[in-house]
C-alpha cells in the first residue's frame, strides 16, 4: 500500500517515518516509534489515554492521522517531563495524592492539566473538573485526581 | 511508492480501507478535488466526527481532503453580520471577542462541545456541516439566525440556516459544495439561555433547548431551538411561544407553551432516553428558559 514519508518532530527531535495515509498519530508515535507513553484507549477521542501536546494544546493522537501532524510541534508525556530527571512538580502532587493507581490515564492527565495550570493558574475545583472531563479513569474516582491539580495550582510559594 | 497488497493487518485489527490524503490550500482547492474524486471523497476538517468513524470502520471514502491548511480569520462584524470562518476551531471561538460580544450564546454553548482536545481540533464549519442533530453549534446557530455560505462548482452562495439542516447527517450541501464560513445575525442586545441534559459531562446532549430573545418596540423576537428531539436541530413554532410571550416571566404562561412544545415532539425513543422522557426535559428545560429569558433575569444558563 501507498506509504508517505514525513517528518514529524517529536519531543524536539525530527524523526522521519514512512507511514500509510490511515496510521493515525498515536499509531506513529505508539507503534512506529515505540512511545509508550501515547496509549491506545478508545480510538474516538473520548477517553483521552492517547493525549499529546500539538503546538502546546492537548489532541488525541487518535483523531489525527500522522500524515497531518508534519509541521507541528509534537510533545509526548516524556518529553513534557524527561523520567530520568527529577518529576514535574504536578508529578510530585499526584504522587503525594495517590491520583495514579494503573498509570494508563496519567499521561493525558498530566499534560491536559498542565495546559490547563498555564491557562488559568486560578482555575477552582469547577474548572479542573470541566478540562479533565475528556480524561477518563477507571481507577481513582477521580477525587485524588482533582486534589492533586488543586494542590499543585495552589500550592503556597510553589511553582504554580 | 510501492503497492504491497499482501501485507497482512497488524494484530487482529480490521485494517481501515487506504484512503488518498489530499491536502487543499484554499476553498476553491478543496472544492476542484471533490469535484475530481466525485463523490468518493470526504472533507477532513478538524476530525472529531470523522476520524473516530474511520476508526470505527463505519465509513470508507475513497480520500479525504484535509481543509486544515486553509488559515481561518478571527471572528467579526461584517455589514451587521457575525463572520465565523468555517476552519475557526471551536477553543478560538469561544475565545473571540467578536463571538462573546454579539453572539454569546455561541461563545457559552460552544465550550460544552465534546472535551477539551475535540475543542481545540474541531471546526466550526466541520460541526455545521456534519449536522447530527444534537449538536450544541447547530442548535445556537439555528437559535441566532443567519446565513451559512458555501462555495461550489458555481461559486459562492448562501444558505440560510433555517434551511440547512435536512436530516441525520445531511445538509443542504450539494455533493461538490463546501461550507467556507457563516454570518450570523449578532444579538448583543439579547436575552438568551442555553441548557443542555447530558449523560456524562462533555457527551451528545439527550436534549438540548437554546432560547434567544431579541428586544424590539414590543414583543421580543424570540426563537426557540430544540436539539435532540428530531432528526435535525428543529425550530419551535412561534404560536406555541404565544402563551410564554403575553404574559413575560409568569411561571404558569411560560409552563403552558412548554407543555404545548413537549407535546407537539414525537422524538425518538433509543438507548440514552424513551420518547416520553425527553418531552419531559423538554418541558421542563423550555419551561425554565421561557421564564428566565422573558423574566428580568435574562442573560446566561
Amino acid at each position: 500500500m501507498i506509504r508517505t514519508q514525513v517528518t514529524l518532530r517529536v519531543n524536539g527531535d525530527d524523526r522521519e517515518v514512512w507511514v500509510r495515509n490511515d496510521r493515525t498519530l498515536l499509531d506513529v508515535l505508539h507503534d512506529d516509534l515505540g512511545m509508550p507513553d501515547v496509549r491506545y484507549g478508545c480510538a474516538e477521542g473520548v477517553c483521552g489515554t492517547c493525549t499529546v501536546l500539538m503546538d502546546g494544546e492537548p489532541v488525541s493522537a487518535c483523531t489525527l492521522y500522522a500524515v497531518q501532524a508534519e509541521a507541528h510541534e509534537i510533545v509526548t508525556l516524556h518529553g513534557w517531563s524527561d523520567p530520568r530527571r527529577e518529576p514535574h512538580p504536578l508529578q510530585t502532587c499526584f504522587l503525594e495524592r495517590g491520583a495514579a493507581q494503573c498509570g494508563f490515564c496519567t499521561a493525558g492527565m498530566l499534560l491536559t492539566a498542565a495546559t490547563m495550570a498555564e491557562r488559568d493558574p486560578d482555575a477552582g475545583r469547577e474548572e479542573i473538573r470541566h478540562e479533565l472531563v475528556g480524561n477518563l479513569c477507571r481507577c481513582t474516582g477521580y477525587q485524588a485526581i482533582v486534589d492533586a491539580v488543586e494542590d499543585y495550582l495552589h500550592a503556597d510559594g510553589g511553582d504554580a | 511508492m510501492t503497492m504491497r497488497q499482501d501485507l497482512p493487518p497488524p494484530a487482529d485489527r480490521d485494517p481501515a480501507r487506504i484512503f488518498e490524503y489530499q491536502r487543499a490550500e484554499t476553498w476553491a482547492d478543496a472544492v476542484e478535488l471533490l469535484g475530481i474524486w466525485d463523490d468518493e471523497a470526504k472533507i477532513l476538517a478538524g476530525g472529531q466526527s470523522l476520524v473516530p468513524m474511520l476508526n470505527l470502520r463505519l465509513t470508507y471514502p475513497g480520500a479525504l481532503i484535509d481543509v486544515n491548511p486553509i488559515p481561518a480569520a478571527e471572528p467579526r462584524v461584517e455589514d451587521g453580520r457575525l463572520v465565523i470562518d468555517a476552519n475557526t476551531r471551536h477553543r478560538a471561538v469561544a475565545a473571540a471577542p467578536a463571538v462573546r460580544a454579539h453572539a454569546p450564546m455561541l461563545a457559552h454553548a460552544v465550550s460544552f462541545v465534546g472535551n477539551v482536545r475535540v475543542r481545540n481540533r474541531g471546526t466550526f464549519g466541520g460541526s455545521l456541516a456534519h449536522a447530527d442533530p444534537t449538536a450544541e453549534i447547530a442548535a445556537v446557530a439555528l437559535a441566532t439566525g443567519g446565513d451559512i455560505v458555501v462555495l461550489g462548482p458555481g461559486g459562492e452562495r448562501t444558505i440560510p440556516v433555517d434551511d440547512f439542516f435536512v436530516t441525520y447527517l445531511t445538509t443542504a450541501l450539494e455533493p461538490g459544495d463546501v461550507v467556507t464560513g457563516a454570518r450570523l445575525r449578532t444579538a448583543e442586545n439579547a436575552r438568551w439561555g442555553f441548557h443542555e441534559v447530558v449523560r456524562r459531562y462533555s457527551d451528545f446532549a439527550t436534549v438540548s433547548v437554546s432560547a434567544l430573545a431579541r428586544p424590539t418596540g414590543g414583543r421580543p423576537d424570540l426563537r426557540l431551538v430544540l436539539g435532540g428531539v428530531a432528526d435535525r436541530p428543529v425550530v419551535v413554532d412561534r404560536e406555541l411561544l404565544g402563551p410564554a410571550l403575553d404574559a413575560p416571566g409568569d411561571p404558569v404562561r411560560a409552563r403552558e407553551s412548554a407543555e404545548a412544545i413537549a407535546a407537539s415532539l414525537d422524538p425518538a425513543t433509543d438507548l440514552h432516553a424513551t420518547a416520553g422522557y425527553r418531552r419531559r426535559l423538554v418541558a421542563v428545560h423550555t419551561r425554565r428558559l421561557l421564564q428566565r429569558v422573558l423574566g428580568d433575569e435574562g442573560g446566561a444558563a
